[in-house]
């Protein structure tokens, strides 16, 4: 098989329909978004959290999930230190820092509502969005069931449906989006008694969190956990001690999730477009080479060839000279013999 | 008559054989109960740890071990190693299989499998990494079959099909090069997005290149593992070409399976130094993390060399399978072990004996149709209709 101007040409067209294919994906790969402008956020003030669990009672009937194994009634489940789970979209944990014996310090944890999703950004299928208002909402309609989501999310958040056969889906805290959209609170907000949820825009939210910090800075450490969390998120909280020792991770850093992989989805049109270039010079180059060593060869070949004719064609000469030689010399001496036979047979006739 | 019929049923009924046929029927129950049960019955996959080795081991390391397929045909085809070739079939058909049964178990692990074609039909979400990985699986496992149709041809005396495949050899090459580079690469940048999950030492920038690039070395070990194997259960179906061959390709593919791991040790370096993970190495991770960078890759790099260089074909095909286990624990590190490795114990993932059986039963599935296949179809020996292309 050899390389034709024509077959070249047609495998850089296959190359350059390659690229096209790439290109989405770059494109996704350097949009830099900061968050929808008049989206909403909630402020968790964890130092007026008293534990009531409230909040999560009120998510329960709201979002009509399955009744809890224990009633919200019972406090001492606040010390498991539970994680959301398909049935719970809400938890309350208590927390006892050293710092702060013998004061415990509640935790509410629910979706964070980021401003660039890890979810969204990991779904193969697009079920989540971040909506206008802020919630990052599902979609169980095209959900396949990766749980890619689950692995993505920093915060450990959504939950899935392991129990069903046919039908599971991600179960996550909604932000309440479809009462929002209705112009009501999220149900753990509107039920809060302490006040310990406040509702939003998230500029008037950052705005009430910086006041009272400022106001209380005995109160508050000097961070609203979520401002900047992985790129922002839409859930905002306030704390007494660090957050690191009320199970909030601090070591997430700022980066966006989809910028973490923008680097990777941009070099899809990078090896689509180089990697076929490249290969077929390879194979030009081998092909060449090949055919380079087989002429060489059949010159070596045709020279040898050539070679032996010729000393083949000398030797041929010569043997002929020295037959001719040796015929002569036959020929002489067979003359010779003869004439000294007469010679001898006319001695004899004389004698 | 009866006697050949209860000497047939004898034949058939061979320890592997018997061995072969409980796993499968233990697998058909299992299956049973995940898709009327859910995940919940079979597996101990929690809201914690979403992917257990459902994905640790039957995708991400049945991927980088079929990798033999573009490998070897890369090396063949595009770089002209012509005197390889007696290994290019079975590398393809490993490769095909390979990547058909992960497929076949992501059907497991995934909630709904009916909606597998979503990401395609419905809804493209183009900024994940699985998406990428999805489409490029997809397209490949195509060319793989294209590319393993010669031989089903051959063996069915379709001479006219067979001539239009074997032209799109070279095209069909760069392609399955180009999709193999992007879907090992993305299976590594998976976890791009899970900084916060993965132990350091294990989590890198450079997450894809070192997945392709262990890639390569999953696929020249495999194919030299596999040679083996075949070797030894299936060496009256080749013929003199592949037996003459054979330590030609060993060695070959040993020398490059040893530059490769040279150069994967080397980048694995740069990665530490880079993120200056330098004092993770005092650790228990840190040990474990060295356990597998000088135990398999640095010992396997200098068994290949040594292995070369001696024309030791044994100490070769050994480094092969020690390579392999090496590939196969790096992707469980990244996947299972080094993988929440801040959580508690206590919510850590270990494999439920059913999720093992569901890979057991996949893993020998695709070594009955690899043994239905080499026993019928010309393989590992040429057509004598057909010479090669």
């Amino acid at each position: 098989m050899s390389l034709t101007r024509r077959r070249f040409l047609g495998w850089m067209g296959a190359a350059g329909a390659g690229t096209l294919v790439g290109r989405q994906a770059e494109a996704a790969a350097n949009v830099h978004f900061t968050g929808y402008p008049d989206s909403f956020a909630v402020l968790h003030d964890i130092t007026l959290c008293v534990g009531c669990r409230s909040c999560e009672a009120a998510c329960n009937t709201v979002n009509e999930l399955p009744p809890p194994n224990r009633p919200f009634k019972d406090l001492t489940v606040l010390d498991q230190h539970r994680r959301t789970t398909s049935k719970t979209y809400t938890v309350v944990n208590r927390f006892q820092p050293a710092s702060q014996a013998p004061k415990s310090i509640f935790v509410k944890k629910q979706c964070n509502h980021c401003l660039e999703p890890a979810c969204a950004s990991a779904c193969f299928v697009r079920a989540f969005k971040k909506s206008p208002e802020g919630a990052v909402t599902y979609d169980p309609t095209v959900c396949v069931g990766c749980r890619y989501c689950m692995v993505a999310c920093p915060f450990e958040i959504p939950a899935y449906e392991y129990e069903k056969a046919l039908d599971p889906k991600v179960m996550k805290c909604t932000m309440c989006h479809p009462r929002v959209k209705n112009g009501q609170l999220p149900g753990c907000v509107q039920a809060c008694p302490k006040e310990a949820l406040t509702f939003g825009k998230r500029k008037d939210i950052l705005n009430i969190a910086r006041e009272r910090i400022h106001k209380y800075p005995q109160r508050y450490i000097d961070h609203i956990y979520g401002e900047s969390e992985m790129g922002g998120t839409s859930w905002l909280y306030l704390s007494s001690v660090p957050f690191s020792q009320i199970g909030m991770r601090e070591d997430l850093g700022t980066t966006p999730a989809p910028e973490l992989t923008s680097g990777a989805l941009g070099a899809v049109p990078i090896v689509v477009g180089l990697w076929p270039v490249l290969l077929t010079g390879i194979y030009a180059i081998t092909q060449r080479k090949e055919k380079v060593s087989a002429e060489e060869q059949r010159l070596a070949v045709s020279q040898a060839v050539e070679h032996a004719r010729q000393s083949a064609e000398l030797d041929m000469v010569r043997a002929m000279e020295k037959a001719e030689k040796d015929k002569e010399t036959a020929i002489k001496q067979a003359v010779k013999k003869a004439m000294d036979e007469a010679v001898k047979a006319q001695q004899e006739v004389k004698a | 008559m009866s006697d050949e019929k209860s000497l047939s049923v004898n034949k058939a009924l061979t320890p592997f054989n018997m061995v072969a046929g409980i796993i499968l029927l233990i697998g058909m129950v299992i299956t049973i109960l995940r898709f009327t049960g859910g995940l919940a019955a079979v597996s101990n996959l929690t809201d914690d740890n979403p992917w257990g080795i459902w994905i640790g081991f039957d995708l991400l390391c049945g991927v980088a071990l079929a990798a033999g397929g573009y490998v070897t045909s890369a090396a063949v085809y595009i770089f002209g190693l012509k005197r390889y070739h007696s290994a290019v079939r079975p590398a393809i058909l490993t490769g095909f299989l390979g990547y058909a049964l992960v497929v076949f178990a992501l059907h497991y692990d995934v909630g709904r499998p009916w909606r597998l074609p979503y990401p395609f039909i419905v809804q493209q979400g183009t900024t994940s990494l699985l998406f990428e990985v999805g489409a490029c699986v997809a397209l490949y496992l195509t060319v793989l079959f294209i590319e393993f149709t010669p031989a089903v041809m051959e063996w069915l005396g379709l001479k006219r099909a067979r001539t239009i495949v074997v032209r799109l050899t070279m095209l069909l090459t760069i392609f399955g090069v180009v999709l193999s580079t992007l879907h090992q690469s993305s299976l590594g940048a998976l976890y791009l997005i899970a900084p916060s999950k993965l132990h350091p030492l294990w989590y890198s920038t450079y997450l894809p290149v070192y997945f392709f690039v262990s890639s390569i070395i999953a696929g020249l070990s495999m194919v030299l593992f596999e040679s083996t194997l075949s070797h030894h259960y299936f060496s009256h179906k080749m013929d003199k070409t592949h037996l003459a061959e054979a330590d030609n390709v060993t060695l070959g593919f040993g020398k490059a399976a040893s530059l490769v791991l040279a150069g994967y040790f080397t980048i694995k370096i740069i990665g530490i130094a880079i993120a200056d993970n330098w004092h993770y190495l005092t650790t228990g991770y840190g040990a474990w993390f060295l356990l597998e960078l000088l135990g398999f890759v640095a010992l396997p790099c200098l068994m290949y060399a040594v292995g070369v260089r001696d024309r030791n074909v044994k100490l070769i095909r050994w480094t092969a399978g020690w390579t392999i286990l090496g590939i196969v624990l790096n992707r469980l590190n990244i996947s299972l072990i080094a993988f929440n490795w801040q959580l508690p114990s206590s919510q850590r993932y270990v494999p439920h004996w059913m999720e093992i059986m569901v890979s057991v039963f996949i893993v020998t599935i695709g070594i009955l149709i690899f043994r239905f296949i080499v026993t019928r179809m010309p393989i590992m020996y040429e057509h004598p209709d057909y010479h090669s292309h």
